[in-house]
């Protein structure tokens, strides 16, 4: 839970202080999407990441790569104006007109790519099956907090290193992979989300409880006993049952597992990999990017761009108000644009001279694929 | 007017605050337990999820698991205490076990990540464990109102739907106990209300619609009024005589941020239509705030016009 979370933030930011990596140093979008093999943009719920990231990718389709984009929930507009109507959980091609690069998109399907590593791992069908069918693997693959992040960087692996997906179909060879992450409020979740989710799965105590039921022998020490029928108590015998049943059947995959999560952090790692900041200039969104920045930094990875939705127009010159309500609704919407210009500043010692895009406001949604052009030419201005 | 709102505030006792990230949950929140103190009812603000966005907009310390003061009570007018907490799951898992009778096991099943399978088993837990413990706040705190921000992950629905995930999944023992009195809670529309919070914007207000669908279909809770967040003012008209004055790039400037404006307020009053058309519920109005922080100022003069909002409506809940 949360204090052993924390723990292993504080051992990794300490092996990371003396290790400042690599990175992608672009001082504008175009050349940070053009030196980038992968993007991740990481930022609280409701400030656009999922926009941002389409828009990116087809920002570098513009400049003639072939990008994909893996989004994470996306909202219906979003969706229909990339053409994804259904969960598809390999690259599908968006038709653009007039364009030397090619835009994919994906929709991340956690629980077929939970899956699909299962049937990686498992030594036979037989295995394979028996975990597909299990209540508590259902859950692990369902709703489990952490499941959707792990998944993405998952499917980023996949996508990089994997010419075929599990069932054989060819996943393509992208120079740019743009990661819509999933909304958590912490962007150390998404990095040590394979690690707790391998560290469930490999769960040393409840398989050392395990043990003396499997080989058939009763020896459970009476501490173990006393553990398992608390546990029992809080939520129920069959619920406990379906989990032993889990471990069981899991029995001799964690090695894979954890091996295959091992160099997903290394990829997440790499000096061609760009985090992003994405953000709006409501303060909790600025703090949260603010957060989100140090961590990473703690992390020994740095901040190769920062994208501000929502950013108020300026409109110049403005006349003094005087006693008309029609210029004084015109500098309202001026105080608001410096406003947002000010609420953005606490992020500046973070982003230092990385290239910061800020994206205006919209009257409207998005509507299109042409009003996601409208954005994608700010990233190609930035 | 103040009738129409002491009628509202007696007709529910837990006031659930949801909605999407960045529609300013928090903010309605705050204000609509600021308002409830205007009329003398003592009221909780709950965050579960420890953020500062409550305490740093009362310019107070960060929440705890404990009660702390937002707000005093002020005796020249007549306004009540306003409270706030944290209720977060850890701390609620903890202090359930030990009620349980299981501290020094849930301290082992912590050390041990036993707990982590135990949640993983049992999905939902740890949020049923969170609407226990303001089940437990709401019975037997000394509360008038109580008002639940929720979490911003915009996961209200399976936030609420846990105690009924449980029910399926647990058939005995405390945890189904604790499922099956939050349920009631939930379901009991003379006492809990959820407040859906949105901006008038397309995708939210989809959101907003679908997830009320679901609130009342499979939660099985009632609905309050929507608040309409961070809406603009009709765009005053620019006068030939006050044109004639200006350069042409003021012109120019003028026009275009009145456009746009405009454009805005069109928007807006259409998604609002919008909303009134496919969801019957009343719909409270709060304006854009100018500010990008909401300060205690903010706080006290939105939870005034939710005052009016509501003392507007013509039927309350």
């Amino acid at each position: 839970m949360a204090r052993r979370t924390k723990t292993d933030a504080a051992a990794a930011a300490d092996s990371a202080d003396t290790s400042e990596i690599a990175v992608v140093r672009a001082s504008t979008f175009v050349e940070l999407i053009r030196q980038s093999r992968i993007v991740l943009c990481c930022g609280t719920g409701g400030v656009g990441k999922t926009t941002a990231a389409a828009a990116i990718a087809l920002a570098a389709a513009d400049e003639g790569r072939r990008a994909v984009v893996v989004t994470i929930d996306p909202a219906k507009r979003l969706a229909d104006a990339l053409g994804l109507g259904v969960l598809t959980n390999r690259p599908v091609r968006v038709e653009l007109p007039n364009t030397t690069g090619e835009l994919w998109a994906l929709m991340l399907d956690t629980k077929a790519t939970f899956d699909d590593l299962v049937r990686r791992h498992a030594a036979s069908d037989a295995q394979a099956d028996r975990i597909l069918v299990n209540a508590f693997y259902k859950n692990i693959s369902g709703a489990l907090g952490g499941t959707q992040e792990y998944m993405a960087t998952e499917k980023l692996y996949e996508l990089v290193n994997e010419p075929v997906d599990a069932t054989g179909d060819p996943l393509g060879s992208f120079d740019l992979i743009v990661i819509d992450t999933p909304p958590t409020r912490n962007a150390l979740d998404f990095l040590s989300a394979p690690e707790r989710l391998t560290r469930l799965l490999d769960n040393r105590v409840f398989r050392a409880l395990m043990a003396p039921a499997r080989s058939g022998l009763r020896v459970m020490g009476a501490a173990s006993q006393l553990v398992l029928r608390a546990v029992g108590k809080v939520i129920g015998g069959e619920v406990l049952a379906d989990a032993v049943a889990f471990f069981q059947a899991f029995e001799g995959m964690e090695a894979g597992f954890r091996d295959r999560a091992q160099k997903v952090l290394i990829l997440l790692r790499e000096p061609s990999t760009s985090w992003l900041l994405i953000t709006t200039p409501r303060a909790e969104a600025v703090e949260e990017a603010v957060f989100f920045g140090n961590e990473l930094r703690k992390h020994g990875l740095s901040i190769a761009g920062l994208v501000a939705n929502r950013m108020y127009p300026e409109f110049d010159p403005l006349p003094d108000a005087g006693s008309s309500a029609a210029v004084q609704r015109a500098r309202h919407g001026a105080e608001l644009a410096s406003a947002h210009q000010i609420a953005l500043q606490p992020l500046a010692s973070i982003v230092k001279d990385a290239p910061v895009a800020q994206v205006p406001l919209a009257p409207e949604d998005l509507h299109e694929l042409s009003s996601l052009e409208t954005i994608a030419a700010v990233f190609r201005a930035s | 007017m103040t009738g129409r709102l002491d009628e509202f505030f007696a007709s529910s006792k837990l006031f659930i605050v949801a909605g999407k990230g960045g529609v300013g949950k928090t903010t309605v929140a705050a204000s609509l337990a600021r308002l409830a103190t205007t009329r003398g009812l003592r009221t909780l603000l709950i965050d579960v999820e420890r953020k500062n966005g409550i305490a740093a907009a009362f310019g107070v310390p960060p929440l705890s698991y404990e009660e702390h003061i937002l707000v005093e009570a002020d005796p020249t007018t007549g306004s009540a205490q306003l409270l706030g907490r944290t209720v977060t799951p850890d701390d609620a898992l903890v202090e359930w076990l030990g009620d349980h009778g299981l501290r020094r096991l849930g301290d082992r099943m912590v050390a041990t990540g036993l707990v982590d399978i135990i949640a993983t088993a049992t999905p939902g837990i740890r949020d049923l464990l969170v609407l226990g413990k303001v089940k437990q706040l709401v019975i037997e705190g000394s509360y008038d109102i109580v008002v639940l921000d929720t979490p911003a992950s915009g996961h209200a629905i399976s936030f609420l739907r846990s105690p009924l995930g449980l029910v399926e999944a647990v058939r005995s023992g405390p945890i189904r106990r604790q499922a099956d009195e939050v349920l009631t809670l939930l379901h009991d529309p003379k006492r809990t209300h959820v407040v859906l919070v949105t901006l008038a914007e397309e995708t939210p207000i989809n959101e907003l619609v679908e997830t009320a669908y679901q609130l009342e279909e499979t939660v099985g809770v009632a609905l309050g009024p929507i608040v309409v967040n961070a809406l603009v003012d009709p765009v005053p008209v620019l006068a030939t005589t006050t044109a004639a004055k200006l350069s042409g790039e003021e012109l120019r400037a003028v026009e275009g941020a009145l456009d746009f404006e405009r454009a805005r307020y069109l928007s807006q009053t259409t998604q609002r239509e919008r909303l009134a058309a496919v969801l019957p519920l009343p719909q409270l109005r709060l304006a854009e705030q100018t500010g990008v922080r909401v300060d205690r100022d903010d706080i006290f003069h939105l939870a005034e016009t939710l005052g009016a909002e509501i003392a507007a409506i013509e039927r309350v809940l």
